[in-house]
């Protein structure tokens, strides 16, 4: 495919907020898979050209990290921290019951397209466990039986907001925030909730001060 | 009893806390104000003498590692801000660049200028999209107020900063990994020396420092040093923040003095979960050996730690209960750090991929005689012998296990750990994994 004259432009504005521009590459494959669904060839190539480097080289650092997906990614992404203490305080019954739920395994996208699910790592919040994701959005202190509903309400349309940040738009427009660009949501949500303010509760509880 | 001392986290609560006007409305950027006024050599100096040692897990001394970048060195000096957040049970600077942006900006603007570095960046992981948000809004609320940029309120100091989201590779917060990264290559460690401090990013002087180091900058200088050395204990001074979870009653962030024990922060927090008893912990995530109950009145300091026979690391305290599988946990760990490995150095590519099969086979109770030692003896093969301290991690959990829970492996033998440890006893929502 051919790029358009925006994502081109956009492409080199990343490259022009760094001392060296080989220093974009990263947010360049967001911005990329925020217009493709996923990394390409013609993506690869087209980073390649611009940053004057070997398409190998691109497609080593494409496929060294596990937010760049070569195959289509569904309209929502929606992960399960699988890592210790998750799993165990309920992560993976999460996860299993996702799976038989939409019929997918680990990293698959639903048939009608709407959801990849994947087991993810420690996202840090841990106090928060078992933690899910949506779109990189946090989902906090889930149960099989909130799981299932909220990707019930991702498959229905229907709008669903993180406990901790914005309404959940699309795994591609939290793509291009991450490359780079605002999207004006950033004053949703709250600063801090449950276990984050929990020590501090307590020092006010007890008028404890630094 | 110690009494928790809320710095970084005292904001957390006030209405729209990642605002510029908010966090000014608190007395933020006093501190930078008051910085422009002080000779960059003594900023590094009071972050020496405060004895601020960092917080993303090796507690190496920050303003050491500040004198350390050649001042005669003709190249740009850098500041990278290590936001990558990634070691199992941590989750410390995520709720903190969520909540306040501001505190960990005005730190880094102040660190920049001690270190004498016109640009910084602030490496974030990249699975936390709202964090990213608040970060991006804030840095440009800094550049409108004159903050950031070729005028730092009219001082004639230069100070850019950059948010460089990453794009998942837990490697990627080990230091020279991150400046690879951030070069945009393959996140891979980098063989040392030469140290960051002489050629790190583009092969420039460079300090990478973790989020709650550089954000605990602004309060030194604004506090000053002997409030912050008030709090803490003999070589591990000031405050910290203690991130607890797992199978506890009232998990989340608790801000304290350095030496804090697990013991307290429970009885602050009201103690385990209902019929639980204290199993095994970690004292700063994954890569630090567990402790158990015999641990529970260990000074939670640099020393504290070390002498009880673990790390500091970054103070991640994830409690587990009688209803877990040391073998299941371990193994979980010992996945990760298999997924994580970036594939440079042998023993550790190699050794995580064998480990990870033999704790396998214990877990479903077909371990075969001699795994234990097979175990042990990887370990052994792995730690020390790799460019990071990925490998070394990884060897953690199960040498600390086997060293307090050896009869779980020797059950391995024979029965699953399933059997053993029933999986929904473990969740937080009991019987409805049943339904």
């Amino acid at each position: 495919m051919t790029y358009s004259e925006e994502t081109v432009a956009e492409l080199r504005e990343l490259m022009g907020r760094y001392p060296e521009a080989r220093s974009a590459l990263l947010p360049m494959l967001h911005l990329l898979q925020s217009v493709d669904g996923r990394v390409t060839t013609e993506g690869i190539e087209l980073c390649a050209d611009l940053l004057g480097i070997s398409a190998a080289e691109v497609s080593g650092v494409a496929t060294f990290y596990t937010m760049y997906k070569k195959h289509p990614v569904g309209t929502h992404h929606v992960g399960v921290c699988t890592n210790t203490l998750c799993a165990v305080l309920g992560g993976d019954a999460i996860f299993e019951r996702l799976c038989s739920h939409l019929d997918v395994g680990n990293d698959e996208t639903t048939a009608d397209g709407a959801i990849t699910l994947e087991r993810i790592e420690c996202n840090a919040a841990c106090d928060f466990a078992p933690v899910m994701t949506v779109n990189w959005e946090f989902f906090d202190q889930q149960t099989p039986a909130s799981a299932t509903e909220l990707v019930d309400a991702l498959r229905a349309g229907e709008t669903v907001v993180s406990p901790r940040g914005a309404t959940i738009t699309s795994w591609r427009e939290a793509e291009r925030v991450l490359a780079g660009f605002e999207d004006g949501r950033v004053d949703e949500g709250p600063a801090a909730a449950g276990p984050s303010l929990a020590g501090l509760e307590i020092a006010h509880e007890q008028g404890w001060q630094a | 009893m110690t009494q928790l001392t809320p710095v970084l986290t005292r904001n957390w609560a006030d209405d729209r806390a990642w605002t510029r006007e908010a966090y000014e409305a608190r007395g933020g950027y006093q501190a930078l104000r008051k910085a422009l006024d002080i000779a960059p050599d003594d900023l590094i100096d009071q972050v020496k003498d405060a004895g601020l040692r960092g917080r993303g897990g090796a507690g190496f001394p920050t303003g050491m590692k500040w004198s350390f970048i050649p001042q005669d060195n003709p190249k740009p000096k850098y500041l990278v801000v290590n936001a990558d957040e990634s070691e199992p049970g941590t989750c410390k600077d995520i709720p903190l660049m969520m909540a306040s942006p501001h505190t960990l900006v005005e730190g880094v603007i102040i660190s920049s200028l001690a270190i004498r570095a016109e640009q910084a960046f602030i490496y974030v992981r990249g699975e936390v999209l709202h964090v990213v948000r608040r970060l991006r809004a804030a840095v440009r609320e800094a550049y409108e107020a004159g903050y950031l940029g070729d005028n730092v309120l009219g001082s004639g100091r230069r100070v850019d900063l950059v948010i460089h989201a990453g794009a998942g590779a837990y490697i990627c917060g080990e230091e020279t990994a991150l400046l690879d990264s951030l070069e945009g290559r393959r996140g891979q460690p980098r063989l040392r020396p030469p140290f960051p401090a002489v050629e790190g990013l583009y092969a420039c002087p460079t300090v990478i420092n973790n989020v709650e180091s550089i954000a605990s900058v602004p309060s030194i200088i604004d506090e000053g040093v002997a409030w912050f050395t008030a709090m803490g204990t003999e070589k591990s001074k000031g405050y910290t923040i203690y991130s607890l979870s797992g199978h506890v009653r009232r998990p989340g962030q608790y801000e304290a003095p350095l030496g804090i024990t697990l013991r307290e922060l429970l009885d602050l927090g009201g103690g385990m979960r209902e019929g639980s008893q204290l199993k095994f912990w970690t004292p700063g995530g994954s890569s630090t050996p567990i402790l158990t109950a015999e641990h529970l009145d260990v000074p939670l300091d640099y020393e504290g730690v070390a002498a009880a026979g673990s790390m500091l690391g970054t103070k991640a305290l994830q409690v587990f209960d009688q209803t877990t599988s040391v073998v299941r946990a371990v193994l979980r760990w010992t996945e990760f750090y298999k997924h994580e490995s970036c594939g440079k150095c042998t023993p550790c590519r190699e050794g995580t991929w064998w480990m990870t099969q033999i704790l396998t086979r214990l877990d479903a109770g077909e371990g075969r005689e001699g795994d234990i030692e097979l175990l042990l003896d990887l370990c052994d093969n792995i730690l020390g012998r790799s460019f990071c301290a990925l490998g070394d991690g990884a060897t953690s959990p199960i040498t600390s296990a086997i060293q307090y829970f050896r009869s779980e492996f020797e059950a391995g033998l024979t029965t699953p750990s399933w059997e053993l440890f029933p999986p929904d006893r473990s969740t937080l929502f009991g019987q409805e994994v049943m339904a």
